[in-house]
């Protein structure tokens, strides 16, 4: 056991499947020698070599499209994109190719990648460097979703992800990239995809949240005089809807927390699947605590915009009240 | 101070010219049955490419892409083609995907609305035809990166045309195919038109050709109509990329003689005086003439391949005809390796309204 960080833990994971499987690579804007922006890839570059740790032209969809051509012959590339915010240059590839890629030739390819990118405000950075667009893969058919909130999940969920034989995107919470630290086992292991967690078991309230917000989540109800259950999809796509459906009948009630802006938020993907068969179970209506419908603003209002401990208490205490 | 840093050219080649005359210098040198083989394939083509307009025009088919006045390329660039490589086609490729053996009821039930027309395994690696235009360029840099980094001796080809030149694709798919020298090889049809839109209006540049010296990739424009000049223009490109010696980017000039698709009509845009210029460089015509002269062809041939193609062609339309509609759960087979709980739901609630 190592007591790291998420990014460590990410780093820790891309360490692992590299080592462990040889078609394994890694690639993206400077990730090579600089070991990433974030430092993502530290000191692989160093241990694999620039043909596994690959420094490509600046060139979003270039890498993508060109990690497509790859995962069909058998490679598994894992593509680095700097900024989820700088993603969409590629996304014609990822919603027209890599998710449907198996689909369309009924099985005879498939593209197993992986598109990591950090996401999410909070780092007082410039436009388009805070962005939380997870809805807009969730709505791709054909991509697979996942989102940590641990370094723990990110090591486990990482190298599930890179295993999957179909093309995941993987959104890393880049607020809490350092902030949060774990004992994270040194050995090899997988965390399955499509299973959410019980974080905390309660009895009055269920509390939905991924990524970064889960942090604020459990920090929120510490001291609440409020039995919750804390719940962390972790994986976007497939939405593991029992665990959540098993909660909300307990409890009756729920809150769904995400940074990411509230129309067609995942936010609203929880209350219709818990509306179309848990709805009798509850005793007032979901209250979703998100982003507003709005660009997220530059740095000096982010925290505004980014759900608080306090917009997550006031929700809690609603519910109740409902 | 001012000098020239660089400077460029580009090389053009063509084999057969419009008389069926040879360049005997550049010559590929093929044997009879080789030369018979790709006349015989031509033909096949040709002749399916009306069938497979007549089908959709009697319903019978949804929308179709032909490829007619573009054979010598499709059928060239199959012919160059060896076990393990790969091909990444267009949606104008149905003539290439023959000519690689693919059968034509198979095909049919792409054109009729059916992902089981893409399941393609053969010794080529053919990925399913890609619709939105040129963006299968970067995948073929892929392909051919991941064929030099496995240690394969094997290339990746893409065929796209002049309007995917104008987008992204091209610009990333060479750029990385000349950064990390792929195994690829850049096919492209330049026929003349994208959809309405002229090839003069893609681009300022004065052949596709050139767009690849940008890039540090060798590039020459061909004769799109001469089957010989392709055959060898694409034979050497193939076997400089299996030996990891980097990517080329072919122009083959040559010109659309049929509608873009079958929901246009090219009528409302072209000047059909282009027709007849084009209709003297047909790639058939010229084969023919050159086959003739050498004692390779004649008109009872051209009958008897005629009606052959003809009995392969129904045969392929009954073939498919007796497959019928897919079943309903293909809408949810193959999205992932393994199904997720909310498909079998979604199944169950299709189901209740099948007819």
């Amino acid at each position: 056991m190592t007591v790291m960080t998420i990014l460590q833990a990410v780093t820790a994971a891309l360490d692992q499947e590299l080592k462990r499987d040889k078609a394994v690579l890694v690639m993206g804007e400077d990730v090579g020698r600089n070991g990433g922006v974030f430092r993502a890839t530290d000191g692989l570059w160093k241990k694999y070599g620039g043909k596994r740790v690959v420094d490509t032209p600046l060139c979003e969809s270039g890498i993508v499209a060109t990690a497509i051509g790859m995962a069909v012959v058998g490679l598994k590339p894992v593509c680095e994109i700097q900024f989820s915010g700088f993603i969409y240059d590629a996304f014609e590839h990822l919603a027209s190719h890599a998710a449907r890629v198996r689909h369309r030739s009924m099985g005879a390819f498939s593209c197993p990648l992986v598109v990591r990118s950090p996401y999410g405000g909070g780092i007082r950075a410039l436009e388009h460097h805070s962005e939380s667009m997870e809805s807009i893969y969730v709505h791709t058919p054909g991509l697979k979703v996942v989102i940590p909130s641990t370094p723990y999940d990110a090591k486990g969920l990482l190298a599930a992800a890179i295993r999957d034989p179909d093309p995941v995107v993987f959104l890393e919470p880049k607020r809490i990239y350092r902030s949060v630290k774990q004992e994270v086992p040194d050995d090899d292991f997988v965390l399955p995809l499509g299973k959410a967690k019980v974080v905390q078991s309660g009895s009055q309230v269920t509390v939905v949240s991924y990524g970064a917000t889960m942090k604020t989540v459990r920090e929120a109800v510490i001291g609440l005089d409020v039995s919750c259950e804390l719940i962390d999809l972790r994986t976007l796509w497939p939405l593991d809807e029992a665990t959540l459906l098993d909660s909300v009948r307990k409890t009756g009630r729920c809150v769904v927390v995400h940074e990411a802006a509230r129309t067609l938020g995942m936010g609203a993907e929880v209350v219709a699947v818990i509306n179309e068969k848990a709805i009798y179970d509850l005793e007032s209506p979901v209250v979703r605590v998100t982003g507003y419908d709005t660009p997220i603003p530059y740095y000096q209002l982010e925290n505004n915009y980014i759900p608080s401990k306090e917009r997550i208490k006031d929700a809690v205490n609603r519910v109740l009240k409902g | 101070m001012k000098k020239t840093i660089k400077q460029f050219k580009v090389e053009y080649v063509q084999v057969l010219d419009e008389k069926g005359k040879v360049d005997s210098k550049l010559d590929p040198k093929l044997s009879v049955s080789e030369l018979k083989a790709l006349y015989k394939k031509m033909h096949l083509i040709r002749q399916y490419d009306r069938k497979g307009l007549a089908l959709q025009r009697t319903g019978k088919t949804g929308t179709y892409v032909q490829y007619t006045g573009q054979e010598a390329g499709e059928v060239a660039l199959t012919h160059c083609l060896k076990k393990g490589d790969w091909f990444f086609p267009g949606y104008r490729e149905t003539g290439a995907l023959i000519a690689l053996g693919v059968p034509i009821s198979k095909l049919l039930l792409y054109w009729a609305g059916d992902e089981r027309g893409m399941n393609l395994h053969s010794d080529v690696r053919v990925f399913p035809i890609a619709i939105p235009v040129g963006s299968q360029t970067p995948h073929c840099t892929g392909a051919g990166w991941a064929l030099k980094l496995q240690g394969k001796k094997n290339a990746a080809i893409v065929t796209f045309g002049d309007g995917a030149t104008s987008r992204g694709d091209f610009h990333s798919g060479l750029n990385f195919a000349g950064v990390y020298s792929t195994n690829s090889v850049f096919f492209c049809q330049n026929n003349q038109f994208a959809i309405s839109t002229a090839r003069a209006r893609q681009t300022m540049a004065e052949t596709i050709a050139q767009k690849g010296i940008a890039y540090g990739v060798d590039s020459v424009q061909v004769d799109g109509n001469d089957i010989l000049g392709l055959v060898s223009v694409i034979g050497s490109a193939l076997k400089k990329a299996r030996a990891g010696k980097g990517p080329t980017l072919i122009e083959a000039f040559t010109y659309r003689m049929c509608d873009h698709t079958t929901s246009d009509d090219a009528k409302k845009y072209r000047d059909p005086k282009d027709l007849k210029v084009w209709a003297v460089r047909d790639p058939l015509l010229r084969f023919q003439k050159y086959l003739k002269g050498r004692k390779l062809w004649s008109e009872s041939w051209e009958k008897k391949l005629e009606s052959e193609h003809a009995v392969l062609i129904d045969q392929e339309v009954k073939k498919w005809e007796e497959i019928g509609k897919p079943p309903i759960d293909q809408i949810f087979a193959h999205v992932f390796a393994e199904s997720i709980p909310q498909f079998d739901e979604q199944l169950e609630d299709a189901k209740r309204f099948l007819k």
